[in-house]
């Protein structure tokens, strides 16, 4: 039999306001196993603290009550005084009889009647109580950073500087992401080569970093401070070591007219090539679908010209298996197709092109060296028509928009106007937009310079048809504050098109067992107060696989996750959580139900052998729990047919108790 | 409270929910008619929105829209302005109480340049 202590906490006028406190104390003192009762003015003070440890030691009490506060506001203190006074700290149970109920209701005999019966529930339940132990679990040192864009390289920056080795994934053959593809960046117009490449360089020069690029995440196992990752390093069918970067190979390449992705597809690239000058690692990658001598057998060019001989076409995908303590999801974004937008006329002219292609077309490193210049013809164009929103704040058509902003179109679409009006003071542009957002240091008032100083038509309104017609494309729109429809022979049109998770995010998801919401976007913790973790111990946010975001968002929450990383590696061992889910072996039928509901993948099976009749055995598949990853949640609890499952500090037993004391 | 009860009366018929609309005039951008148009089909929306249908019932605008459906098909939040100007329209034949188009007076109107589909529409927005 438990020997219990009830205190009632009065929260000055919080609770003694409407719960008439003393008989509250009265009332449960005739409770089962209760031995002693009283009430205070501030339970949570040191006096008050001070009266419960006393308690313990004059009453020999086994478990406590404390009849107080919500359980997230100092279930810990209580636990503590606990501790300190030699019980175990799961042997205090809280009813909360403040914000569930002195702060719900008016009338004191209410009141003290609901405190009455909360109080009853956690008497019942703190009767079945038993002691329990938090396990411990090592932490690896090691962090993983997946995507090597602003967001991934800052973030595996920031975790080698406080000294951890960190372990960069990219999918792509160099690091740098989106951003190495832009020309200049608002609100300052810095160029993005120019901030992004000294960083790219710093990466590959930290000691504690590796870099595994043109590789990918293939499996995912353990938990937080203890995973397992199997890295594929695709075959690049060149030799990292021995490769300098010299580039011979490339000038030598017979096979031409290869589409060049980090150009969008608007020149052409060799079958050996490296991304971009300032490519990090500055190693050539062989294009396998493209390449003749991969393909039949018939060049060598390359291998001939390359004085490091750092050809290979034997190479094969490597295995690379790892252990680390923290995983950072950096995997970022992907503008959404525009084919399936008849209206814009995108598939049917080469002049409507996307926000990024104009990137590239404006860079002095894209395929026109900087100079604007239309795809289809290379003549410059002289009025050009700026949609924004397209695909963005869809709802209507979820098979080819999105229904979220987009957020940074507002001002890469006021940067593009002025600028082109800068550098081309002759061309005409016109921006159509719906609502102009600029949220953010100095925004609004470089999207106004853009209207005020650089001349740039902004109309309230949405293009409705793009119609090509010779050499020019009829643009009709509707300028809403004038109620007119507005007609304009455009030279080139330029899509803002909304963003979305790079498709990898998805699978990896699934491999994380970390949540995404309906856009694959991934989830936080708690969106405001927890926004740079995932649900998933252990698994961290970076960039834009968690929302859309512009760079100077994109670098604060790059910094963020590093430094919950760094929290998290920090420590030698990590302390559990007790109350954890168990599985009784002997009534599990091996169903699968619970490891459908269990959110954090914590559920695994087993075939186990059970004694049978007549001394044989029997084997069969039982649940187990991973201690480490179950978060107590309870959802496998309710979802086990059987009742094998099980929750520590939470039993199926003590639940029922409780609502048997609330009904009684 | 007239106008509450016609505005009532045409998101029922209509089954449109004007308060979805985001005011990015798409609908007016395409539309074919626009210069016919006094009301343009943004400020139908509008209208209906904020229960200003008056105006609307008297309109020749009624009879411009071509129910070509460029708008509905356009919107990008599923607002369907054309199923507005049908349902306006509607509600002035049911005051009427009779149809502007009847069955007997289709072959009249019949020539060999007339798309059926353009008969079918005729027949749909001048009939109760």
């Amino acid at each position: 039999m438990q020997r219990i202590g009830v205190f009632v906490c009065w929260c000055g006028s919080n609770i003694a306001g409407t719960v008439d406190v003393k008989a509250v104390a009265e009332a449960l003192k005739n409770e089962p196993g209760v031995v002693f009762s009283t009430d205070y003015q501030y339970m949570c003070s040191q006096a008050g603290q001070d009266l419960i440890k006393n308690a313990v030691k004059e009453h020999n009490l086994t478990g406590i009550v404390v009849c107080s506060c919500s359980p997230r506001m100092h279930e810990a203190t209580f636990r503590k005084t606990a501790s300190a006074a030699g019980l175990n700290p799961y042997m205090v149970e809280i009813a909360n009889i403040r914000e569930q109920c002195s702060w719900v209701h008016k009338e004191m005999p209410l009141g003290t009647q609901k405190a009455i019966i909360l109080g009853k529930a956690a008497v019942a339940k703190v009767n079945l109580n038993t002691p329990l132990t938090p396990g411990e679990s090592p932490v690896t040192k090691r962090a993983l950073v997946i995507g090597g864009g602003i967001a991934g390289i800052q973030t595996a920056l920031d975790i080698a500087d406080a000294g951890f080795p960190v372990d960069i994934v990219e999918k792509k053959p160099t690091i740098g992401g989106k951003m190495a593809q832009l020309d200049k960046t608002f609100p300052t117009l810095d160029c993005a080569a120019c901030i992004l490449t000294p960083k790219m360089v710093d990466v590959a020069q930290n000691e504690n970093i590796r870099i595994f690029s043109y590789s990918e995440v293939e499996a995912v196992k353990g938990f937080v401070g203890n995973f397992e990752v199997k890295i594929k390093k695709k075959a690049r069918f060149v030799d990292e070591t021995k490769c300098t970067g010299c580039g011979a190979c490339i000038e030598k390449c017979p096979q031409k007219k290869v589409p060049n992705e980090f150009n969008l597809g608007m020149d052409t690239r060799r079958a050996i090539y490296i991304p971009f000058a300032q490519a990090v690692p500055k190693v050539a990658t062989i294009d396998p679908d493209y390449c003749n001598m991969l393909k039949n057998g018939k060049c060598g060019v390359c291998t001939k010209f390359c004085a490091a001989g750092a050809i290979d076409y034997k190479q094969k995908d490597e295995m690379i298996e790892e252990k680390y303590g923290a995983i950072v999801v950096a995997t970022g974004f992907e503008p959404i197709s525009m084919d399936k937008f008849d209206e814009f006329a995108y598939s049917q002219s080469k002049d409507v092109i996307t926000s990024l292609e104009f990137e590239r077309l404006t860079n002095a490193a894209g395929p026109t060296a900087g100079k604007l210049l239309r795809p289809s013809d290379g003549k410059h164009p002289e009025k050009i028509v700026f949609v924004q929103c397209v695909g963005s704040r869809c709802s209507a058509c979820a098979e080819k928009g999105k229904e979220y902003c987009s957020k940074i179109c507002c001002m890469y679409t006021a940067k593009h106007a002025m600028l082109t009006r800068d550098k081309y003071p002759d061309t005409e542009v016109t921006v159509f937009y719906i609502d102009v957002r600029t949220p953010g240091k100095n925004f609004d008032e470089f999207q106004r310079r853009a209207v005020e100083e650089y001349g740039v038509n902004y109309i309230k309104g949405m293009v409705g048809k793009i119609t090509p017609e010779g050499d020019k494309l009829k643009v009709r729109g509707s300028d809403l504050i004038a109620n007119k429809q507005i007609k304009i022979d455009a030279d080139l049109v330029v899509l803002a098109a909304a963003i979305e998770p790079d498709k990898s995010a998805r699978p990896l998801a699934t491999m994380l067992t970390a949540s995404m919401d309906t856009n694959d976007f991934f989830t936080e913790a708690h969106p405001k107060l927890r926004p740079v973790e995932s649900p998933t111990a252990g698994v961290f946010l970076s960039g834009t696989c968690q929302g859309p975001k512009d760079i100077p968002e994109t670098v604060s929450q790059a910094g963020a996750a590093a430094s919950k990383v760094i929290g998290l590696l920090q420590k030698d061992k990590l302390v559990g959580n007790p109350c954890v889910a168990s599985s009784d072996q002997l009534m599990c039928n091996g169903c699968s139900s619970c490891e459908r509901v269990c959110p954090y993948g914590a559920i695994s099976y087993e075939d186990k052998d059970f004694p049978g009749p007549n001394r044989t055995t029997k084997t069969r598949r039982v649940a187990v729990v991973n201690p480490a990853v179950c978060q107590g949640c309870g959802a496998c609890t309710v979802a086990c047919p059987s009742g094998a499952m099980d929750l520590s500090g939470f039993k199926n037993t003590q639940i029922m108790a409780e609502v048997d004391a609330i009904c009684k | 409270m007239e106008n509450k009860y016609l505005k009532d009366e045409v998101v029922r018929i209509s089954g449109v929910d004007p308060k979805k609309c985001m005011r990015c005039g798409k609908c007016t951008a395409t539309c074919p008619s626009f210069d016919e148009m006094e009301y343009h089909p943004h400020q139908f929306v509008y209208m209906v929105e904020s229960g200003d249908i008056e105006p609307l019932l008297h309109s020749e605008s009624l009879y411009k829209c071509l129910s070509c459906f460029a708008c509905v098909d356009r919107c990008p939040r599923g607002v369907e302005p054309a199923k507005l100007v049908e349902a306006v329209k509607l509600s002035v034949i049911r005051q009427k109480e009779s149809n502007r188009l009847k069955a007997d007076d289709i072959a009249k109107y019949l020539d060999s340049d007339m798309p059926q589909q353009a008969i079918v529409s005729a027949f749909r927005k001048y009939s109760k």
